[in-house]
């Protein structure tokens, strides 16, 4: 590993990646974006074009070394652009959530100091606006979508097209200037500066650096075999690292092409036409995908239902085995000679099969002539023609025939046909989603990473995926575990520091460079895997001194794809409770198929059988709670179904949809007493927040519902 | 503001509102011995939002059909573009530039959005019934620039993720869309909406209002919509013609008409004897 100073083949930023990217896949795509029904496709040639016009027009601009650029907007090929366009000129890309609201926009806006800001459309430039009297520093606005756009002043804000043509334009008198900027770009320049969510608290500007990104990025490339040829689907927020380093770090460290959805509505159908090889997704999105497959499976015919249930049910315990994708031998392009050798081989293994099934089917029909009774006894007991084979080709052959006429067809319509490398992180994921994707034959594996730590901190190998662990320390990474619990790790990527918060930067990363994770975890014994329990300082102790870990319960109830979030309460308490948001496409179909009338989410909430359901669901967690004796005391005693949606836009949820406890706790305070004190109902009325920014207030009654609990004796005894 | 000037001026918001292109002189429309449109004149002006308003059974869709050629007047004259026009088929006042939607939604259900809007380009298809048969040259070059025309309106009114789905499927609010989008396909100089709003919820309105004000905007497309929903009109309109029983009560800029006495007694009701 390069210490400081220089990576092993000089490419230490991205724009020098960029320039090579040029010279080997100069004609192979490089980015794609649906618009007006076709894709259009940029490849790294053109892309460069694009993208030193961008540099040279931020330059004709006035940008300095060192500045901060923001980009506001969805993912597209622009946007990407505009950060290494950011890059080249020596300034820092600072990707932001596009859906925060303005407010929540105005202190990232401040905090970093951008001069120059990236807007996609007119919504972005709005909010942009509306901060721009509080916040001074900032000079130009830069929009990528022109409509809607003709009507405003345009002394400070200008199309970002304009901007490439006066690039273009200024090329011979800036173009000195840009290569002594590229040139000037090390190892230990910085790369990104990301804000994290903020779980807890205010953002903070985690500051990677261009070693941070590249070497993860090539080390991650390396333990996946990711290649040019790879597809990926860019959909994820950018302001997220992990789309920083699958979309950028590793797109340009391997060369694959980066593709764009037409619109956030269309990320579905666009997911199929493009039919990635290399993806990822939080659990929630696998979530909605099964729950999808689940609800139009109910409405299939028989014939297909029957086929479904019996294929998915047969996969379970061989597809594991049967169904991954094998991974291609890197050898060059197929010659005559070795085709006309791979078509001998399949004429030869299908003319042996087609023998065999003849002879056995001719000798079964005479044998039977012969000794009827027997022949019948003999074929009852072994069935039909293929039990002559072992059970390994058997099964073999029966997944083979699932996979033409389930499993493809199925991964097929998710767009998952193609997937060679999947991976979830960010949250727990429930084992029979993980168990039903892999069943399928997807690669899907977990990872566990941070923004600190250029995302991976340990991801699983080939062959050792499980959905319980997050897997082995990814390659360069140190991790330890402290005796608190707490997850510690070392490595390339960690990052820099916080911008502008030195006492956070110290209190998170020590001088030897260890990073703490904020989560408990612990390493399994024998394989090595690192499991993660909960945030470490979600991890309290319940009045009698019982271990209280609420994420570990709360996944446990998000695993039915009845209930979409939720909250548990105990620390410090005798007992545990708890809030739960049902999902309204899983509840809704359900009561659409049992003739139950609901007009909104809060009436379906509300109803005593929706309740009903709930209620086993939970007792059914208890049971599984109660059976690991350090955790027994986290059974849920009491219970309610929340009016309303948790959401971001009301600070229930940071915009990566974790859940804010204390927040949480604080608004519903009233509900939370109601837990405790034995009420079986109460009326609340809460604030919510609309999309646009509005705020009205819903009512409502909530029943609270009493869960049994399995009694544990010694439960007291084992935490103390 | 004088009725009859033909210069033209520019609104508050920027937008230049031209001169005279559609005059309606002394329209009186009656069906047997129902008479649904009594002695009415008003002019719509280029790039304007001109609204009709009015009680139930005022006359105000039987307006909109005289408009668009369905209708002929029993009495008065039409003026279209400086020219009087004659009697029309239908099919022939959408060759001149006038397109519409319905107020209950007249689309092919069973066909995609993106079909449903491509017909909204007959009337500028060229190429004959044999060579689009054997998709052949002429009609192979037509239909790609016509996909490209609708491409741009679907981007225009952000339904890409309903392209290929069939309008029988689709809510509401999105077939709305869907209408008013196969009407823009025509390109028309003159718009007509036939309460584009009508069962919609709020969030629904607002994105509807957008949209017509962006037509409006970015294509300088004249617009003649009826509405029920006040606040809608007055927002969205430049001038409003206010009808009752068929004749016209009111002709104004939003403003004027709501203090208008005859139009307050309209919509509250007053006892007529």
């Amino acid at each position: 590993m390069a210490p400081h100073g220089t990576s092993a083949d000089e490419l230490c930023s991205v724009p020098a990646l960029l320039a090579r990217n040029v010279q080997l896949y100069g004609d192979k795509p490089a980015y794609r974006e649906k618009e007006f029904g076709i894709w259009q496709c940029w490849t790294w040639a053109q892309a460069n074009e694009e993208i030193r016009s961008i540099a040279l027009g931020l330059l004709a601009l006035g940008i300095e070394r060192g500045e901060y650029v923001a980009i506001i907007g969805r993912n597209r090929p622009a946007h990407y652009w505009s950060m290494v366009a950011a890059q080249m000129c020596g300034a820092i890309p600072v990707p932001l959530y596009q859906d925060a609201v303005a407010e929540e926009m105005a202190y990232v806006l401040d905090h970093c100091g951008a001069r120059f800001v990236v807007c996609g459309d007119q919504e972005q430039v709005d909010k942009v606006i509306e901060v721009q009297d509080r916040i001074h520093h900032i000079e130009h606005v830069l929009y990528n979508d022109k409509r809607g756009m003709r009507k405003y002043d345009h002394t400070h804000l200008n199309w970002l097209a304009d901007i490439e043509a006066e690039g273009r334009a200024a090329r011979t008198r800036l173009e000195p200037e840009l290569e002594a900027r590229i040139a000037e770009l090390t190892w230990d320049s910085t790369c990104v500066m990301l804000y994290t969510s903020g779980t807890t608290g205010k953002p903070k500007g985690v500051v990677l650096s261009n070693r941070n990104i590249i070497e993860t990025a090539k080390a991650s490339v390396a333990f996946d075999h990711l290649g040019q040829d790879e597809e990926v689907l860019a959909y994820l927020p950018m302001a997220w690292v992990g789309d920083f380093i699958f979309s950028i770090g590793q797109a340009m460290v391997a060369g694959f092409c980066v593709n764009c959805p037409e619109s956030p509505e269309t990320m579905m159908t666009d997911l199929r036409e493009i039919g990635p090889t290399y993806f990822f997704a939080p659990p929630r999105i696998f979530e909605t995908m099964l729950t999808n497959v689940m609800i139009r499976m109910e409405d299939a015919g028989d014939l297909k239902h029957a086929m479904f249930k019996h294929f998915m049910e047969f996969a379970k315990t061989t597809g594991e085995t049967y169904g991954m994708p094998r991974y291609r031998n890197k050898q060059s392009k197929p010659t005559l000679r070795r085709r006309v050798r791979w078509a001998y081989r399949y004429a030869m293994g299908i003319g042996f099969a087609v023998e065999t099934i003849v002879e056995n089917a001719v000798r079964g029909f005479f044998v039977r002539l012969r000794h009827p009774i027997e022949a019948r006894k003999y074929f009852k007991a072994r069935g039909p023609l293929l039990n002559l084979y072992p059970q390994p080709l058997r099964d073999y052959f029966n997944y083979r025939t699932g996979d033409v006429l389930i499993y493809g067809p199925l991964k097929n319509t998710l767009g998952l046909s193609r997937i060679r490398v999947a991976y979830t992180a960010g949250e727990a994921i429930g084992p029979e989603i993980f168990d039903f994707y892999r069943s399928l034959g997807i690669n899907l594996k977990q990872l566990y990473g941070q923004t600190e730590a250029s995302v991976f901190i340990t991801q699983q190998p080939d062959g050792q995926v499980r959905s319980d662990t997050v897997g082995v320390p990814s390659p360069g990474v140190e991790v330890r575990i402290a005796e608190n619990g707490e997850v510690f790790y070392r490595s390339p990527g960690t990052f820099v520091e916080y911008y502008k918060n030195a006492e956070s930067t110290a209190s998170t990363k020590d001088p030897e460079g260890w990073v703490a994770t904020g989560d408990a975890g612990f390493f399994e014994e024998g394989t090595g895997h690192l499991r993660i329990i909960d945030r470490a300082k979600d991890v309290g102790k319940m009045a009698d001194g019982r271990l209280f870990a609420p994420k570990y319960v709360e996944n446990k109830l998000k695993f039915y794809p009845d209930i979409l979030e939720a909250v548990v309460f105990g620390a410090g308490r005798d007992r545990c409770t708890a809030f739960i948001n049902i999902d309204l496409t899983a509840v809704g179909n359900w009561a659409e198929r049992n003739n139950i009338a609901y007009a909104s989410y809060q009436e379906l909430a509300g109803h005593p059988r929706v309740l009903d359901t709930i209620q086993a669901h939970v007792e059914e967690v208890n049971r599984s709670v109660a059976a690991d004796p350090m955790l027994s005391g986290c059974q849920i005693h009491r219970f309610l179904i929340l009016h309303k949606e948790l959401d971001a836009d009301d600070g229930e949820l940071t915009r990566t949809r974790k859940v804010r406890r204390n927040i949480i706790a604080e608004k519903f305070g009233d509900l939370v007493t109601a837990l405790y004190d034995g009420s079986d109902s109460i009326y609340t009325e809460t604030e919510v927040t609309y999309e646009d920014g509005r705020k009205g207030s819903i009512r409502a009654t909530l029943q609270i519902r009493d869960a049994k609990v399995v009694e544990t004796r010694q439960a007291g005894q084992v935490a103390a | 503001m004088s009725m009859a000037s033909v210069e033209s001026y520019v609104t508050e918001d920027g937008r230049t509102i031209g001169g005279v292109v559609m005059e309606l002189k002394n329209i009186t429309l009656r069906f047997g011995g129902v008479v649904a449109i009594k002695d009415i004149s008003f002019d719509i002006r280029e790039g304007e939002i001109r609204a009709i308003i009015g009680p139930n059974g005022a006359g105000k869709s039987s307006m909109l059909n005289v408009i668009s050629g369905f209708y002929t007047p029993t009495e008065g004259e039409v003026w279209f573009e400086g020219k009087r026009r004659p009697q029309m088929r239908p099919y022939q006042v959408a060759q001149q530039g006038i397109a519409r939607t319905f107020q209950n939604i007249a689309l092919f259900a069973g066909m995609s959005t993106l079909d449903n809007i491509m017909t909204g380009r007959i009337t500028r298809m060229k190429s004959g019934l044999f060579s689009q048969a054997l998709w052949m040259g002429k009609a192979e070059r037509e239909e790609t620039e016509h996909r490209e025309a609708v491409e741009k309106i679907i981007d225009f009114l952000e339904i890409q993720h309903i392209r290929k789905t069939p309008v029988g499927r689709l809510p509401y609010g999105l077939q709305k869309r869907v209408e008013l989008g196969r009407a823009l396909a025509a390109e028309p100089r003159l718009l007509l909406l036939d309460e584009p709003m009508a069962g919609m919820n709020v969030e629904e309105k607002e994105d509807m209002s957008r949209f017509i004000l962006d037509v409006n905007d970015e294509f300088g497309t004249t617009i003649v919509l009826i509405e029920h929903d006040m606040g809608v009109v007055m927002d969205l309109s430049d001038r409003v013609v206010v009808m009752d029983y068929g004749k016209k009560i009111g002709d104004g800029p939003p403003a004027e008409v709501r203090n208008n006495k005859e139009v307050i007694d309209a919509y509250l009701g007053v006892s007529h004897d």
